[in-house]
């Protein structure tokens, strides 16, 4: 690790008013991709604004049809939700998944969205749900905010505050764990609104989260597994490594998103 | 049996320090004015070195020295060694490339030892690595276990072909004889997976130098603290060895890896004089991935002979074993001695012939690691066996029974003669707890429920208590394999043993004190066993091959006849009785026929006062020390049976049932051996399912951590039922075979036994990860799909 300076802002305007006066600062938030990656000396911010202090970043509330999670909420803290379980529970059995319990009771859903890790679960989540990413300067749409990997609408400096879920009426996540790390290798997030039915994939994409509308569709006539019956993803736009190349991924594609909406339709 | 003697389930006592954070390892040793090394590692896996340039990190802050190869060699500083000589068929000696400790002109794999910086903080001395200027002509790279020897690439000038040796054993001529005339051939392609051993604790070195006695100390996790001070000394020439102190205290876990004397730790003791100030280096798990000697990856092809009455007849193998870019400590011995001759398995099969030849690559050393030849030889042998079963429409438990060996001892066709065994016991044991008889129903079950059922054995054998000093050394071993001990009496009756073994998780001081209590009649309280420190230690061979019970052992019992002999003599004088009359029962010298008696710890202090006897008579004092060498290898086996799920639709293989039923001979403390076989599967259903280095072609190893290197958790694992048969060895005073290694041994085979049948073709490799038992559960389904 480089040397770095260290602030521990205790409001979000202070906290962007520290990253506005520097030019190399990168904010802190559960510090699961950033640490290792400056142990590694892979990155070298010259100052860390690390915003596990600021108050206004935490809690999950419920108000009306929408369940509202401040971006520095842990993973353990969504996952025991009451109000979450309640609300959305694949939400909760989403982030029950994330890691182990360690990185649960560190990793928080804002450094999980803004990072925009390719094989991250949350996004797939904000998809899927419709979210809205409330930052401290706007409110923007999941389809807007995630860009391809590691790669969103976040200008410089721009710190997200709150993740908005409306409540769908069906919801279900379906991860299949890279064996080692314990990404997702492949997850789908499949949630049936009054609107019509989103279906999000994460792990698999080449170019990140994406939705896959020939599956929204299909869903949104029949919200039964079979109705995904012949529906494949293409091979070209899935990610190859030595866990799995693009042809068992996309496959995998398939077959999750048959668990997710088993699981979805189950739970009446 | 006490509660604290032979075959008492007593609890680690070592594990109170252990689970309260008060063990002591390598890292936790801080000593005045350290200071810390840092190694720059070659970023390419195979580039000439034409110039490095120190002089801009030498002025970094906090950097104490910079050095490289050039200054170990102007202080005469030998290389790496490899302690065993194999000969290849021609009878011409393997081909070793030289093992610089910081290279010199050329780096062969990621990860090898370009410089060392020493500063003041570790952060110091990356910053400056950083600065060190290194001009590398890049080459060409050859990775390939298969294609190494035909690469037009070298490794070292010494072996054109980048081959070590072409070694063989056993007869060509009555194994061609034997193929000549066989009913069936079965023939099966196995690759076995490169494995990082990955202890818990990462490789440490701790170097100080006091100018005042001329002496060394090196603080280091290794499994053989006597091995590494003789090599250092003799063969490296860091220091005198008699001016050289190696303390390896607490260390977690080496399987191996720990066994073999490094670079880091060569470098550090040297480096501690240099700078006239202790130097410490701590791996860490990215170096640890790259630069600890990695295990297997041998590529083989192999047949099984059968004759018409389904009775083995022959077998011949071919393996090409990859051993990296350097020749590792032991290397050499892996694939030859510590392979081969258990190529026979548990089977009478008259005619054996193995030829293997050792590569180098451009890749990490690759040595011993928990098995260290013999899960290789396991993993062919008993994939044919299940693969000729299969072919010959037998059942797989039924033809194993039918080619066991049952007449002992048994003169094997490659070195081996087995002392003992009841091999058809232990499948009767393994068959029962296995509820084999229902496995059918089982596979319909599952068959309901979409998933596809399968069921695997492995019947393995190992060869461990290793080993005689004269039959290694005439198969060109450069060290004895005895082990030593030293017992030590007290005045007051607590005894401390010092013994030449090592222990890294093995439980030494509980199993070994069991001996003591048992032998001696003291509480296990009162006794201390000290390892790991050259200066309060005897010359001692340390722990691998499962050695420490059976060797380790039988060298503290053959100190304890000494004592208790020794106590004798006292207790004839103090009770003025015949020595001929005193006998030794319950931790009691008494006079026979009488009831007088002195308890062991007044014979203790009797001795050391002395004033019951002259100097004249007897010397005083109760210490005895013994050197054990074995008289054979011992034989632990057994049947391993694995029961798998796989779901076609991902791929999963989830293990249902494990079943695992060793003869171990005696054993010492059950619940130490039962958390070794649970370690051991664990171990080995890695290597079948979850674990596999990768290097891609230009060299770099893309699975250099636990995101894409994938280690066992124990969700992938099932309850193990784990049952037990005893043949005592005959070749030690105890009964022991040795337990450490059996699991890691037998589970591979089993394991992919187990897929093979559910899939109903033998077309896996390991590691069987999901993607590839989706692709196999692909190929299985294609005849179906065109019917």
């Amino acid at each position: 690790m480089y040397a770095f300076d260290y602030h521990r802002p205790t409001s979000v305007k202070e906290a962007a008013n520290l990253a506005g006066q520097s030019e190399e600062a990168k904010f802190l938030a559960g510090g699961h991709t950033l640490l290792p990656t400056m142990k590694l000396r892979l990155a070298g911010p010259a100052s860390l604004i690390d915003l596990g202090q600021i108050a206004e970043l935490r809690g999950i509330q419920r108000s009306g049809d929408a369940i509202t999670i401040g971006a520095m909420t842990k993973h353990a803290e969504v996952a025991s939700s009451a109000d979450i379980r309640a609300a959305i529970p694949a939400l909760a059995e989403l982030a029950e998944l994330i890691g182990d319990p360690h990185v649960r009771n560190r990793g928080t859903i804002g450094g999980s969205v803004a990072n925009n890790d390719p094989s991250a679960d949350y996004p797939a989540a904000c998809l899927a749900l419709d979210a809205a990413i409330v930052t401290d300067k706007r409110r923007i749409a999941a389809d807007d905010f995630f860009q391809g990997i590691f790669t969103t609408a976040l200008d410089e400096g721009e710190i997200i505050t709150q993740i908005s879920f409306p409540i769908p009426a069906q919801a279900a996540y379906a991860k299949f764990r890279n064996p080692a790390s314990r990404y997702a290798l492949v997850g789908v997030f499949v949630a049936k609104h009054a609107g019509g039915v989103r279906v999000a994939v994460t792990g698999a994409g080449s170019n990140g989260v994406f939705r896959v509308p020939e599956m929204e569709e299909a869903l949104s006539r029949n919200f039964a597994p079979e109705a995904l019956d012949g529906i494949a993803v293409a091979e070209d736009e899935m990610n190859s490594d030595i866990h799995a190349d693009a042809a068992y991924r996309a496959h995998l594609v398939g077959v999750m998103a048959r668990r997710a909406v088993e699981a979805a339709a189950a739970r009446d | 049996m006490t509660a604290t003697g032979i075959g008492a389930p007593v609890r680690r006592k070592e594990d109170q320090r252990f689970v309260t954070g008060q063990g002591r390892y390598v890292d936790d040793f801080n000593r005045p004015g350290q200071t810390y090394a840092y190694f720059l590692r070659s970023p390419h896996a195979h580039a000439k070195i034409r110039s490095i340039d120190t002089g801009p990190a030498t002025i970094m802050p906090g950097v104490v020295a910079v050095f490289t190869g050039d200054d170990l060699a102007s202080d005469k500083i030998g290389g790496l060694i490899c302690g065993w000589m194999i000969h290849s068929k021609d009878g011409s000696p393997m081909k070793a490339g030289p093992h610089p400790a910081l290279a010199q002109g050329k780096v062969r794999y990621v990860g090898d030892h370009v410089a060392v910086v020493i500063a003041e903080s570790l952060a110091q001395a990356k910053d400056a690595a950083e600065a060190i200027v290194v001009d590398y002509e890049v080459l060409p790279a050859v990775v390939d276990t298969a294609e190494a020897a035909k690469a037009s690439v070298q490794v070292h000038d010494v072996s054109p072909d980048n081959t070590v040796f072409n070694w063989h054993l056993g007869n060509r001529e009555e194994t061609e004889a034997a193929f000549a005339r066989a009913r069936h051939v079965t023939k099966i392609d196995l690759v076995n997976n490169r494995l990082v051993p990955n202890p818990i604790e990462p490789r440490a070195a701790l170097g100080e130098y006091d100018p005042g006695t001329d002496a060394y100390t090196l603080y280091t996790t290794s499994q053989n603290p006597h091995v590494a001070r003789l090599v250092l000394s003799a063969f490296i020439g860091v220091a005198p060895e008699h001016k050289l102190r190696v303390i390896a205290p607490d260390v977690g876990g080496g399987f191996g890896s720990k066994i073999f004397i490094y670079a880091e730790e060569t470098v550090c003791v040297w480096a501690a004089k240099k700078v006239k100030r202790p130097v410490k280096w701590t791996s860490d798990r990215t170096e640890a991935f790259l630069a600890d000697a990695h295990g297997r990856d041998h590529v083989t092809h192999a047949e099984m002979a059968t004759d018409e009455n389904g009775k083995i007849i022959g077998l011949r193998v071919h393996t090409v074993a990859n051993l990296g870019a350097y020749l590792s400590t032991f290397s050499s011995s892996v694939p030859t001695y510590l392979y081969a001759p258990l190529l026979s398995g548990q089977y009478d099969i008259p005619a054996i012939y193995c030829e293997v030849d050792a590569v180098y690559t451009n890749t990490a050393p690759v040595d011993a690691y928990r098995g260290a030849g013999r899960p290789e030889a396991t993993f062919v042998v008993e994939r044919l066996v299940e693969k000729t079963a299969r072919e010959l429409g037998q059942d797989p438990a039924e033809f194993r029974r039918r080619n066991y060996i049952t007449q002992f001892p048994h003169q094997t066709p490659v070195i081996m003669t087995y002392d003992t065994g009841d091999y058809a016991a232990s499948l009767d044991k393994a068959l029962e707890l296995a509820d084999y008889r229902n496995f059918q129903q089982r596979k319909q079950d599952s068959a309901r429920r979409g998933k596809l059922r399968g069921i695997g054995f492995s019947s393995y054998i190992e060869a461990c208590g290793i080993a005689p000093s004269q039959a290694v050394g005439s198969l060109g071993a450069g060290v004895g394999l005895w082990e030593s001990a030293e017992v030590r009496v007290n005045p007051t009756g607590s005894v401390e043993v010092l013994t030449g073994s090592h222990s890294h998780g093995q439980g030494h001081e509980t199993t070994f004190a069991q001996l003591v209590s048992d032998r001696l009649g003291i509480p296990i309280d009162q006794i201390s066993i000290v390892h790991g420190d050259t200066d309060k230690v005897q010359f001692g061979m340390g722990t691998y091959g499962s050695r420490s019970g059976a060797v380790g052992m039988s060298a503290i019992a053959k100190a304890l006849d000494k004592v208790i002999a020794k106590g004798k003599k006292v207790a004839a004088h103090v009770l003025e009785a015949s020595e001929g009359d005193i006998e030794f029962k319950d931790g009691k010298f008494g006079v026979a026929g009488t009831d007088r008696a002195l308890g062991f710890g007044e014979v203790a202090l009797q001795a050391y006062i002395a004033h019951k006897f002259s100097g004249q008579d007897l010397e005083p004092g109760l210490k005895e020390g013994a050197f054990y060498d074995p008289t054979n290898f011992t034989f632990p086996a057994g049947v391993h049976i694995c029961e798998v799920e796989i779901d076609p639709d991902t791929g999963v293989t989830r293990i249902d049932r494990w079943t695992a039923v060793d003869d171990f001979g005696v054993i010492i403390n059950p619940m130490i051996v039962e958390g070794q076989v649970h370690g051991g599967i664990a171990q080995g259903v890695g290597q079948a399912l979850l674990e596999g280095a990768v290097y891609d072609q230009s060299g770099q190893l893309v699975t250099a951590s636990f995101n894409d290197y994938c280690m066992p958790r124990a969700i992938d694992l099932p309850s193990f039922q784990v049952g037990m048969t005893v043949t005592p060895c005959p070749s030690n005073p105890l009964g022991i075979k040795g337990c450490g290694e059996a699991g890691a041994i037998a589970a591979p085979p089993a394991v992919i036994n187990a897929i093979t049948d559910a899939l109903g073709h033998e077309d896996v490799a390991m590691p069987a990860t999901p993607q590839a038992v989706w692709r196999a559960a692909q190929k299985a389904r294609m005849p179906m799909a065109a019917e």
